[in-house]
């Protein structure tokens, strides 16, 4: 196993240092990071906007590129909140309440250090996760038929709509939508077209780009248009000799790193559970252990150093379902997964034996990413903190340019720019009542397979729905869906007590 | 019902009608049997799925209403910024088809960038200039998207 894995490592590099893949990889990272530092840009709005650019490249330089953007934009992330208190980006929410006092007694740069020494030690861990996991899952994954597949597929849909954030009914719902969404357009068996409304261009189904931009797009500006953030510049005056970490502060944060990131990669095995949830896991644990827990939220190094560990291990770790089995965690990996569909590419447990080049290239792209990303934060900390400066009144409407001429060019048709105005406009009313966008893609991108291996399931099972239980391995999926719903009922009603537990600052970053 | 208990009402009356309306278009196809499927079956099945989960949303709302005094719509209703938000895809779209990619983009976000409160004209002449300039040098000559740059106003035949 371990020869296989060095084997295909060696070939990865060899993809990723190709200079043309080495370049988008760069350039994903690049602007990635630059967005988790602009308040107010999002990771998956920035993902579908790079969306149709990728339509001409090859596949390995598309994906290695989008996921750049991904684990980039955790590093500017962490930027954003150390400095600015600004929990914009989710994953980094609790790294505010340790990293902002920090900066306020002078030692931003400390936590900036060691926030870079610790993301790189957790993407590390995960990436090594990936590499012997995947592998294995494949080989257990390659024994399934439709049922176990469509068990699987509705594990993964449950999990990552009610372990996401806001109520899980809420996110059920969603996720239900993003289905029927799925469903418009001709229907593969048949040909017959469904829920077209007579609309020629809505016989391919509605566009991904579309449906991606609508609702992180315009239906975000439409929901932070004039809603004053307080942006507190006093503090981001940060050079880089001040990043360095002493000893004292290295042994303090050593030991919360690794248990970070041995969290974060537990999260990421968990269907569902994204670096959000790794991330205050990890920090109300190292809370819990710690023998001075009165000193977190005052800035304490380990209430940054592990969350920002977890995160990233949890990050990197998050693509091993996606890449191994085909069934994304979350709403990024859906769109990295539509981003392949594209290009072509069925995913699922074949991917590996098939598109070696994409698996194991983008696994080697992670490591030749982080240590860019270090690279480029150490240095031009300065510069990144220049970009924390731009106003939203400049970034929104050229952010809405990028949102119109990005899905024109998916279909050289304006048609899609309508498309995206309908589906923001109606993605606002969605968050005016309280629910969470985000599982509607993953039901959109796992729709179509889902529907197709439910057909052939039935087909095989000659009509009988018994069969997803009667098969052992399809029944252990199921029972887990099972377990998942007890368990978020029994939290449900526990719920008061935990929130008791939290206190005031941890409460707001857990609504973010 | 205090208004937090509102919001889930009308979130689950939403999610009702959008699975009712799925359930009866899906009937107009063949739903087939359930050895055979046919393009039906998903939709009306998920339609019922989303009328069951509406009527729960719905009805929790009804049980147990916490008067957190939340308003369904935001603090402060900002017609301004939506509208122009709004109007900056749909001017996209019409400059576009009549004008070309340099009209549309600068229309897009020039009336856009009018929908914070603290903009001016000059500020937003500005950037949208800035914009048109930069995307029409980078999609229209770098990337070779597809739109031409500035098509002469033809409303007969677009």
């Amino acid at each position: 196993m371990i020869e296989t894995a060095f084997s295909g490592l060696w070939y990865g590099f060899g993809v990723a240092l190709e200079p043309h893949n080495i370049m988008w990889c760069f350039v994903g990272v690049l602007i990635g990071n630059m967005v988790g530092v602009l308040p107010g840009m999002g990771v998956l709005a920035t993902i579908s906007i790079l969306l149709p650019l990728t339509f001409a490249m090859k596949p390995v330089a598309a994906i290695l590129m989008l996921a750049g953007v991904y684990y980039g934009a955790q590093y500017g992330g962490a930027i954003c909140s150390i400095l600015l208190n600004l929990p914009c980006h989710p994953p980094h929410a609790v790294t505010c309440l340790d990293g902002y006092p920090m900066t306020q007694q002078g030692r931003g740069g400390v936590a900036l250090g060691i926030t870079m020494l610790g993301s790189f030690i957790g993407a590390s861990f995960g990436i090594t996760e990936m590499i012997f996991l995947a592998p294995v899952l494949v080989q257990v994954a390659l024994q399934f038929g439709p049922a176990e597949i469509c068990s699987l597929m509705l594990l993964g849909l449950l999990a990552g709509s009610t372990l996401a954030r806001g109520s899980p009914l809420k996110g059920v719902a969603m996720t239900v939508f993003g289905l029927l969404l799925g469903v418009v357009g001709s229907d593969v068996n048949t040909g017959v077209p469904r829920f077209t409304f007579g609309i020629t261009e809505l016989y391919d189904g509605v566009e991904i780009v579309a449906l991606a931009l609508g609702l992180f797009g315009i239906a975000e500006f439409l929901k932070s248009i004039n809603q004053k953030m307080e942006i507190n510049l006093q503090y981001t005056k940060v050079r880089l000799r001040d990043l360095r970490p002493s000893k004292a502060d290295l042994k303090q944060a050593a030991f919360p790193m690794i248990r970070g990131t041995l969290i974060g990669s537990l999260c990421a095995l968990i269907p569902g559970t994204g670096p959000t949830i790794a991330s205050f896991v990890s920090y109300a644990a190292e809370k819990k252990i710690s023998k001075t827990p009165e000193r977190f939220g005052r800035g304490a190094i380990e209430g940054v150093a592990c969350p920002e560990a977890s995160t990233h291990s949890s990050v990197q770790g998050d693509f091993i379902p996606t890449m191994s089995l085909g069934i994304p965690g979350d709403s990024v990996m859906a769109l990295l997964l539509g981003a392949l569909i594209i290009q072509g590419i069925v995913p699922g447990p074949q991917l590996i034996r098939e598109h070696p080049d994409i698996f194991w290239g983008l696994i080697a792209s992670f490591w030749i990413g982080n240590i860019m990303l270090v690279v480029l934060n150490v240095p031009m900390i300065g510069i990144w903190v220049k970009l924390l400066t731009i106003p939203y009144r400049y970034l929104y409407p050229s952010a809405l340019f990028f949102v119109c001429i990005g899905v024109y060019s998916a279909n050289n048709d304006l048609f899609g720019v309508a498309e995206t105005l309908a589906i923001g406009m109606f993605g606002y009313l969605l968050l005016i009542l309280g629910f969470h966008p985000a599982p509607i893609l993953l039901g959109f991108v796992l729709g179509p397979r889902f529907e197709e291996n439910f057909r052939r399931a039935m087909l095989l099972s000659r009509g009988d729905i018994l069969t997803f239980v009667d098969r052992p391995i399809s029944a252990v999926f199921i029972g887990l869906c099972a377990v998942l719903i007890v368990g978020q009922l029994y939290v449900r009603l526990r719920r008061p007590k935990m929130v008791e537990d939290l206190t005031p600052a941890e409460q707001q970053a857990a609504a973010e | 019902m205090g208004w937090a208990g509102k919001r889930d009402f009308y979130a689950g009356g939403l999610m009702v009608l959008l699975g009712l309306g799925a359930a009866f278009e899906g009937q107009h196809y063949n739903i087939g049997t359930m050895r055979q499927m046919g393009p039906g079956f998903m939709p009306v099945a998920l339609g019922i799925v989303l009328v069951l989960i509406g009527i729960t949303i719905a009805g929790a709302s009804l049980a147990g209403a916490a008067d957190d005094g939340e308003s369904i719509l935001p603090a402060q209703p900002d017609w301004r910024g939506w509208l122009c938000i709004i109007a900056g895809p749909l001017l996209f779209i019409v400059f576009g088809k009549f004008g070309g990619l340099a009209p549309a983009t600068f229309a897009c976000v020039f009336v856009s960038a009018m929908g914070d409160r603290g903009a001016t004209w000059k500020g937003a002449f500005a950037l949208a200039l800035g914009i048109t300039v930069f995307g029409v040098a980078l999609f229209s000559y770098v990337l070779k998207v597809p739109f031409p740059v500035f098509k002469f106003f033809n409303l007969v035949s677009p």
